[in-house]
């Protein structure tokens, strides 16, 4: 009743292959943007956007690279959180080493080195598949942060071992309170969600797609198998890079190698199973999932307990709660949280009817 | 020469160790084609419970028996919770499952015993072999020695049950094809029960002479992680191939540590083993014994 489709039809083939053809989303989408661009700076605290808002957005653009990579070319992949050290390291080393480059070129160079470093890594998967593929990338996620530890250039030889961001300068233009941070990331990650929309609509994702289900299938169409497994690795690792350089500059500051360690890209795992493969919202929804977690968590033990819960007892439960939504969304929703959103959306196009 | 040959050897040994972990996970996957993730978090549940069974009074000998129903239990448990409804999907999926399943062992063990880290005393001493040391100078620890005949013991009698028992059989059946095994009257879900929590126990003893070797704490999971090369070494169906993986890979590891690490710093036995396996993986997918991978359109 709400979402009726009727009497929109695409009377050019051009029409038809749009992102979102229907009114209804093209309307949802703008009042999400405003939401974004405009309501969101304005009125939301600054402990909001810089604790909760900012990391969603960064998280689900890793999510959305792992995403590529698992959902959409079915390659399993546990070294998202290596890559994300990539673009990091190679950013702050960019910044710190090339003057006067800008910092959009910076992250887009880093996320190209981040790149680089994926295909090599990924090599492998033709010839590897499913489970050994994945200790594969457990062999890149323990080997880059291995290196970026071992060896000081990288850190500068900062005796601490950790790695200060520099100040985020655009048109010369200091960006350093949470709204304008918030502003870059926003429409670094809504350019790179409205590409990575396109290229799983478009033949690339239709090839990614073709080897997840069958590759034997796929190469036998045609379909250059090396082209297209490493264009998923080169894609996904560019968007673990990136999202790794803004999580360094937009978000954190300081980070060390071990802060992109095997746990996180667990986390990152997390969020793309739970938010569902495959799909574009899926990360976003998975990542707000697992930040908003130890929140919720926090405030339900507070509302049952009456007190804050010990932290190591916290922590524990939230291990536990994790590995159970895990199995639980596996058992019942293996498509996670975005097919969940579509039932609801199908339920209301047909509204009141049940079907 | 003596140094080399005590590289070589605590190598070795050191290699078993890792033996006993995979074992676990091939267990599993010989029996119903999934990879267990959570084996190391059982087995790191396994010796805390086990720890923390003594610290509540029992003695060695009771506790052994209650830990070992424990994991029959816990064998039970997941077996109705998790594979059931799972019966039939991908291989993928059953992997993250257990990827969840892992985060639970950790979560629970850790909510039931404490985070403390604690010893484990098996009467067996972590220090070099008198005579050897005494005759030959070469240092060799009589713990290392003990897991070693621990983990070749295990791999014969688990290699034998495999090939010879109508157990095994059905184990294998089930392995094969979990629908085609249900259909000529194999009775899964004994079957998975059996598997897991034999794959339970075997977390017990891998747990109990790691926990001696170097305490029992949650780094204790991680070494889960190291014994993936050892299984893709060896090959994931085969028994005997993580012996034999775990063995290339506690050298491999060893060697470098001692005689390339001074040059970088250290640290190479982090990654060494996952490189190792990468181009193992390039030449001989299946590892060094498993079983040729087969796919149709």
């Amino acid at each position: 009743m709400f979402y009726r489709e009727a009497g929109q039809y695409a009377d050019s083939y051009a029409k038809d292959r749009q992102l979102l053809p229907l009114r209804q989303d093209k309307l949802g989408m703008m009042v999400i943007l405003a939401i974004g661009f405009i309501a969101t700076p304005i009125w939301a605290s600054d402990y909001l956007l810089s604790a909760l808002v900012i990391p969603w957005l960064i998280l689900a653009l890793v999510s959305l690279g792992q995403n590529i990579l698992m959902g959409y070319a079915g390659q399993l992949s546990l070294g998202s959180a290596g890559f994300m050290a990539v673009g990091a390291f190679a950013c702050y080393n960019l910044i710190l080493r090339v003057p006067g480059i800008p910092f959009i070129g910076a992250v887009i160079l880093s996320g190209l080195i981040a790149a680089g470093i994926g295909i090599l890594f990924g090599l492998p998967s033709l010839r590897i598949r499913g489970l050994y593929l994945a200790v594969a990338t457990l062999a890149s996620q323990f080997f880059i942060v291995w290196c970026l530890d071992k060896f000081g250039w990288f850190k500068n030889y900062d005796t601490s071992g950790i790695i200060n961001a520099q100040a985020i300068v655009i048109f010369g233009q200091t960006m350093n309170t949470p709204a304008e941070k918030y502003l870059v990331v926003l429409v670094i990650v809504g350019l790179m969600t409205w590409m990575a929309a396109n290229m799983a609509q478009g033949s690339i994702g239709r090839g990614w797609m073709a080897v997840r289900d069958m590759d034997v299938a796929a190469e036998t169409m045609g379909l250059s198998l090396l082209r297209t497994k490493l264009m998923a690795f080169a894609i996904s690792s560019f968007y673990c890079g990136v999202g790794g350089a803004l999580f360094l500059f937009a978000y954190l500051q300081t980070v060390e190698p071990a802060t992109f360690n095997i746990e996180f890209s667990f986390r990152i795992l997390f969020m793309v199973i739970i938010g569902g493969l495959g799909t574009i919202l899926g990360p976003f929804l998975g990542s707000a999932f697992i930040l908003l977690l130890p929140i919720f968590l926090n405030i339900m033990f507070h509302a049952i307990f009456g007190q804050a819960v010990d932290a190591t007892i916290a922590s524990a439960l939230e291990t536990v709660i994790f590995g159970v939504l895990i199995i639980v969304f596996l058992i019942f929703e293996p498509l996670g949280l975005a097919r969940l959103w579509q039932i609801t959306k199908e339920r209301l196009r047909l509204w009141p009817f049940k079907y | 020469m003596n140094f080399f040959f005590e590289v070589l050897v605590g190598g070795l040994l050191s290699g078993l160790m890792y033996s006993l972990v995979a074992l676990g996970f091939v267990l599993i996957y010989k029996a119903s084609a999934v990879f267990n993730f959570a084996q190391g978090a059982m087995v790191f549940f396994a010796v805390l419970s086990f720890v923390g069974f003594m610290e509540l009074g029992l003695n060695f000998w009771l506790a052994l028996p209650v830990t070992i129903v424990l994991m029959i239990c816990v064998g039970i448990v997941t077996e109705r919770l998790v594979l059931r409804p799972l019966v039939g999907q991908s291989e993928d999926t059953l992997l993250m499952a257990t990827i969840g399943l892992a985060f639970v062992f950790e979560g629970v063990a850790q909510l039931a015993w404490g985070v403390n880290v604690r010893g484990l005393d098996l009467g067996i001493a972590d220090q070099p072999i008198d005579w050897l040391a005494n005759n030959a100078d070469i240092l060799v620890s009589q713990l290392d020695l003990a897991a070693g005949l621990v983990a070749g013991i295990m791999v014969i009698v688990l290699s034998l049950i495999f090939s010879k028992t109508k157990v095994g059989r059905g184990l294998r059946a089930v392995a094969d094809d979990n629908a085609a095994a249900l259909s000529i009257g194999i009775p899964l879900r004994q079957i998975l029960v059996v598997v897991w929590a034999t794959a339970g126990v075997v977390a017990l003893v891998a747990g109990m002479m790691w926990g001696a070797r170097s305490g029992v704490q949650f780094a204790l999971v991680g070494v889960a992680l190291k014994a993936m090369p050892v299984l893709i070494i060896g090959g994931f169906t085969s028994v005997p191939g993580v012996i034999v993986g775990g063995l290339i890979v506690g050298v491999a590891e060893k060697m470098a540590e001692v005689y390339v690490g001074p040059f970088v710093g250290g640290g190479i036995e982090g990654w060494l083993p996952y490189v190792l396996a990468v181009f193992f993986l390039l030449v001989r997918p299946e590892g060094l014994f498993g079983e040729k991978i087969i796919r149709r359109v």
